[in-house]
């Protein structure tokens, strides 16, 4: 329980639906800020208060488990690594797969308890293959993309109350229950990085080397204040000076953490067709080597673009009907079959 | 079985004698500096009470200043005697590395806002306070000591203090005390231990909650922390509440506190448990503890999921440590012990009150090795 709306309604529709519930808000900073500062942030000690107070008006138990050590640990640490690495990683993606559906669905597990109730905007349904995974109802707010890292175990483990419901009916029902954080603001951005500034967080922890800015002929024409600060298909800030042959515009490509190097090149440089994923999760049924027809999306709120999929035995690979423009390795690639989750994994390839 | 409340430390049910006196005080008219009929009556139980309550604790009346909570004694204490100090040249506050945080607090405000030299005296494994440090901290700098503030008893562990020899060593160094724990419960007499200050609670002993007690030297006198109408001795300000004043009282009175018998059921536990899961150890096992309070270690767990499971078998007992946001912290206590990060975050405190039966330790004897096993797998997982 977060301390927002949508965790709070969860928890009242679970202990509803007949379940034993006990409410467990984490903390996942050493130490946290004391408030929230507009729609940024979380875990701060007003949020642990609101889930309190959101569990005593429920009438379950609550408690506070402390994960800040393995958050930090294996989200944040793993943010900065994939930065400095030259990838775009998704920490909630991350949070959500090491965090929130294994250290505490397992120790839940241990602790006599049958699952992990979230207020994440997706569903479950049982198929003759298990529990499968599914887009929400509410598509604008469906967080299937972020839950697509779950193992079909996990996801055995995990209810998701809300994905039946838009968000705006969530926060009248949670009005309706007398729940003071029905008018809450979502959060948004990454949690850890309160300031909302990425840039300025990452360069406080990576530095910033300056490294040349190249074209695809390897000739430098610019500098950059580190490579991390840009992200593929930037076309903006680039601070060029030396102009293209026929004026037209340049995108960053690639970049390259090794050499320190920001790649660019024209925008028919930067079309995408093809996309190969490492780490491959099955949320239903395994991926062959059969092509199929499906969707392939690759940002949390991004377009499902239709592909034909398969796994090669190392990587799942899509190859996109329309080109797509920019898309930076580390994020991850999600297929869908309709509105069923298939499967995911890490983008490591383009072509 | 119903709930089986086994925190008395942190607030024990009200006692009925204390209730009764305490709707009958708050249906009264009267503020107790008022000059009028109303007023004088109201005086009048006030002062019953703090006599009573001054007997009881071995003070003169005119020693003792009401406050709203033992935290906020501790505070005037602290902050009023190192205040006292420095207008001679002294300069260090010296506590006990067990303090509860209304002392290690306010401590620390000292040491961040006023320039005070903060020492902590160190524990034995026992969690009994080390003379030879202190007798050698005062032979180098003891001129150089405001006060000194130690625990009579620690709320974690129980394990009472040597205060005696504390004031002994001391010298005229003013010594404070804070035994929010201890009175009630052993036997604690503020002239015979020869104590500067010393802070009660009504609250742990049967009383209401809001309204503590500072004893201080007559005529000594300290810098206020709330001004106002100067209501007691000027160093404590705000309107007496009469009504948890004569609870207070009621409750001290009522001497319902059996510590033979509570002892025998908390020993009895103790014992049990210990049998029941080899590794576990009772902290300060083999020295004067108050009769109530056992802390318990079970290795290869952790103390926030044990309270969580029991909680759920009906339980209610305490981690006995500080609460940041809710989130568990390693005992401060029990590092100053020797424990480490992990095995004083695996140790609970169980806290027996009148009102306890052999019927309950039965119960918690019953369910608690499935929920050592469960605490350990979620360890484990």
């Amino acid at each position: 329980m977060s301390g927002g709306v949508d965790s709070a309604v969860a928890a009242a529709r679970a202990v509803e639906a007949g379940h034993d519930v006990i409410g467990v808000h984490l903390a996942l900073a050493a130490n946290p800020q004391k408030y929230r500062s507009g729609a940024r942030g979380c875990c701060t000690i007003e949020d642990s208060h609101d889930a309190r107070r959101a569990a005593d008006v429920i009438g379950i138990p609550f408690y506070i488990w402390d994960m800040a050590q393995e958050f930090h640990d294996g989200v944040v640490e793993n943010f900065l690594s994939e930065y400095s690495a030259g990838r775009t990683p998704n920490p909630c993606l991350r949070c959500n797969e090491k965090i929130k559906f294994a250290a505490v669905l397992d120790r839940a597990r241990a602790m006599g308890f049958d699952g992990v109730v979230t207020g994440h905007y997706a569903n479950t349904r049982e198929s003759e293959n298990g529990k499968t995974l599914h887009r929400a109802v509410d598509h604008s707010k469906d967080q299937s993309y972020v839950l697509a890292v779950l193992t079909r175990e996990q996801i055995d483990g995990a209810i998701f109350p809300l994905g039946d419901t838009e968000k705006i009916d969530i926060r009248k029902e949670a009005e309706a229950r007398g729940l003071a954080v029905a008018q809450k603001p979502d959060s948004h951005d990454i949690c850890f990085v309160p300031s909302g500034d990425n840039a300025s967080w990452l360069h406080d922890r990576l530095g910033s080397e300056v490294g040349p800015i190249v074209d695809q002929d390897g000739k430098k024409i610019g500098e950059h204040k580190g490579a991390y600060t840009y992200t593929i298909g930037q076309r903006k800030g680039l601070g060029l000076t030396v102009p293209t042959a026929d004026g037209s515009p340049r995108f960053v490509l690639k970049i390259e953490p090794v050499t320190n190097t920001v790649v660019v090149g024209s925008r028919e440089e930067l079309a995408i067709s093809k996309i190969w994923g490492e780490r491959a999760i099955w949320c239903g049924p395994d991926v062959t080597d059969a092509k199929k027809r499906g969707f392939v999306q690759i940002r949390a709120h991004g377009s499902a673009l239709d592909c034909t999929y398969y796994f090669d035995g190392s990587n799942l690979i899509a190859e996109l009907d329309e080109p797509l423009l920019g898309l930076a390795t580390g994020q991850a690639m999600v297929i869908y079959d309709g509105d069923r989750v298939v499967g995911s994994a890490t983008i490591c390839q383009t072509e | 079985m119903n709930s089986v409340y086994l925190d008395h430390a942190a607030t024990t049910p009200i006692l009925a004698d204390a209730l009764s006196a305490f709707t009958s005080q708050a249906s009264k008219l009267g503020n107790p500096s008022s000059l009028h009929t109303q007023g004088r009556a109201t005086r009048k139980d006030l002062e019953d009470a703090r006599e009573s309550i001054a007997k009881a604790a071995g003070c003169l009346s005119s020693e003792i200043i009401f406050t709203a909570s033992g935290t906020e004694a501790n505070n005037i204490a602290l902050k009023g005697l190192f205040w006292l100090g420095r207008k001679s040249g002294r300069n260090i506050v010296v506590i006990s590395a067990i303090e509860h945080h209304a002392i290690l607090d306010p401590a620390k405000w000292l040491l961040e806002h006023e320039g005070a030299e903060v020492i902590e005296l160190p524990v034995t494994a026992a969690g009994v306070l080390d003379l030879k440090f202190l007798s050698e901290l005062i032979a180098k700098r003891g001129d150089e000591i405001a006060v000194i503030s130690v625990m009579h008893s620690n709320n974690e562990t129980g394990v009472l203090q040597p205060i005696a020899e504390v004031v002994k060593l001391a010298g005229d160094i003013p010594v404070h005390s804070d035994a929010v724990q201890s009175f009630g419960k052993v036997t604690l007499n503020y002239k015979e231990l020869g104590l500067f200050a010393m802070t009660l609670s009504a609250h742990k002993i049967g009383g209401p909650l809001g309204i503590g007690v500072l004893i201080l030297r007559r005529a000594v006198e300290i810098p206020a922390l709330l001004h106002g109408g100067g209501q007691e001795r000027e160093i404590r300000s705000g309107t007496l509440n009469a009504p948890a004043i004569v609870a207070f009282a009621a409750a001290v009175s009522a001497k319902s506190y059996d510590a033979t018998n509570i002892a025998k059921l908390r020993d009895d536990f103790a014992q049990k448990v210990v049998a029941q899961i080899p590794d576990a150890f009772v902290n300060g096992a083999d020295v004067d503890r108050l009769p109530g309070i056992v802390n318990i270690t079970f290795p290869r767990t952790e103390s926030d999921t044990l309270l969580l499971l029991l909680d759920g078998e009906k339980v209610s007992c305490s981690t006995g440590s500080a609460c940041s946001a809710g989130v568990h912290r390693p005992s401060h206590v029990l590092m100053a012990m020797g424990h480490d990060d992990i095995s004083a975050q695996s140790s609970l405190r169980f806290s027996f009150g009148p009102s306890n039966t052999a019927a309950e330790v039965d119960y918690v004897l019953s369910v608690l090795p499935g929920v050592i096993q469960r605490g350990r797998a979620a360890v484990a997982s």
